[in-house]
């Protein structure tokens, strides 16, 4: 049975918590850049993914009962990354980017975050509470992943010269 | 139960203002406004005890995007303003910010002397090697090769070092920070604004549009590998050797930061009657 006074398994929460928010927030601050670029189609898209990371989170409040976020800690590190796995580097968007890309940047999320936990799952170090909630996301991030697939079928793939801009943003001699 | 911690009072998101930033997407800036809220929000300030002081640039659009006080300066003046802001309000945390352009060739100046002044005061450089905001412009950190279509044949000019000029001016604390760490990044403002005197962080900031092979700086930064120092020599022969991506607090010195004596030396009367023609 899990216990949710133990402490191990709650920093473990915590940290799932901080992962599922820093996901949101990054995709709603991706959301907005596409909305300030004219990119509507793209930002709700983006706006959708944090929508989704959001409730994920709020589930963690609610499955532990805290009444108030967990403070993430300033200098975590997720297996030597600076992000959190499920976290999409600042620098992967680009302002003529089609829905198809964005869907990349999550299926890619969805898989890092997938293994993180898979590899959770296999340490000996992590106690046994802790492996078997690890392993139930782990699981949702896989289903996530297929959903994501899914959704990739229905959308058209970039045809290539995609972010050519006829008035681009660098000076022209 | 309980949480492992409490949140603060307030958090990284009362520290951002309404307005959306018009950065390119995928700047760096957009992670470095993130880490100063959160450095904001874990030293558990409020906003009107802070104001951010900015020149003109990308980066210099910060203070907007925050709930704090702002000031957007003129270009290259933010640290005489935000000098200025600390003096006569010594009760404020100051925070300037700006990118390399502003801080390190129009603001060069002001830069060496709030390094010598010492006043207690953080300073935050976008660093990003170009001239963004102007399109494409080589900086005072652009590397002396680096081809484009303003600059064919590149500037073959020595880049500017600001953390060894800074150390030479006399900056108390010096650290560099990359914008894809935001955690660490936050971490090091907090200790930036926690150290008395003069702290300057220079955050390597890609710019995607005019220099998008940045994006390869994620690969190239890596953690300091010496423990912070508060020797000024030790620091130089680190500073010296640098290859620009050594992440981590460089320096930690101990100079007592500048202070007016506030207490009147006059009375008004006195100095109206001085002033009476």
């Amino acid at each position: 049975m899990t216990k949710k006074s133990d402490a191990a398994y709650a920093e473990f929460m915590a940290r799932a918590y901080a992962m599922e928010m820093d996901a949101s927030e990054r995709y709603a601050d991706f959301a907005d850049q596409m909305e300030v670029h004219n990119n509507l189609e793209v930002a709700a898209l983006f706006r959708k993914l944090s929508h989704v990371e959001g409730l994920h989170a709020k589930r963690i409040l609610e499955e532990m009962g805290w009444k108030q976020p967990p403070r993430a800690l300033l200098a975590w590190r997720w297996n030597d990354e600076p992000e959190p796995p499920e976290t999409a580097a600042v620098t992967d968007v680009h302002y003529l980017m089609q829905p198809w890309h964005a869907l990349q940047i999550g299926l890619k999320n969805e898989r890092r975050a997938q293994k993180f936990f898979e590899q959770l799952v296999r340490s000996a170090s992590v106690p046994a509470a802790v492996k078997k909630v690890a392993s139930e996301m782990a699981e949702e991030e896989r289903e996530h992943v297929r959903l994501i697939q899914e959704w990739l079928k229905r959308v058209p793939k970039p045809e290539p010269g995609w972010d050519r801009d006829p008035d681009p943003p660098v000076y022209s001699d | 139960m309980n949480a492992p911690a409490v949140a603060t009072a307030l958090t990284a998101q009362d520290f951002k203002s309404d307005y959306k930033p018009v950065w390119c997407p995928g700047c760096g800036d957009y992670t470095v406004l993130a880490s100063i809220t959160r450095a904001l929000a874990a030293l558990a300030l409020r906003p009107e005890n802070v104001a951010v002081v900015s020149g003109i640039g990308c980066s210099s659009r910060i203070p907007a995007y925050t709930t704090c006080y702002g000031f957007h300066g003129v270009h290259g003046r933010a640290l005489a303003a935000g000098t200025g802001l600390k003096v006569a309000r010594p009760d404020l945390t100051v925070l300037v910010a700006g990118g390399d352009g502003d801080g390190y060739s129009i603001g060069g100046n002001h830069f060496l002397h709030a390094c010598r002044r010492n006043v207690d005061l953080t300073y935050i450089v976008m660093d990003n090697h170009v001239y963004g905001m102007t399109k494409g412009q080589p900086s005072p950190t652009t590397e002396p090769d680096w081809k484009s279509k303003l600059s064919p044949a590149g500037t073959g000019l020595r880049e500017f070092h600001p953390l060894v000029i800074a150390l030479a001016s006399g900056a108390n604390f010096i650290a560099r920070s990359f914008s894809g760490d935001p955690g660490g990044t936050a971490s090091l403002i907090t200790e930036a604004i926690q150290h008395p005197g003069f702290s300057f962080i220079e955050v390597l900031s890609p710019c995607v549009t005019f220099r998008p092979e940045q994006r390869g700086w994620k690969e190239a930064v890596r953690p300091a590998p010496v423990a912070p120092t508060d020797d000024p020599a030790r620091a130089a022969r680190r500073l010296m050797t640098d290859d620009g991506f050594n992440i981590g607090v460089l320096y930690k010195g101990n100079r007592r930061p500048y202070a007016t004596d506030r207490r009147a030396s006059q009375e008004l009367a006195e100095l109206e009657r001085e002033f009476a023609l």
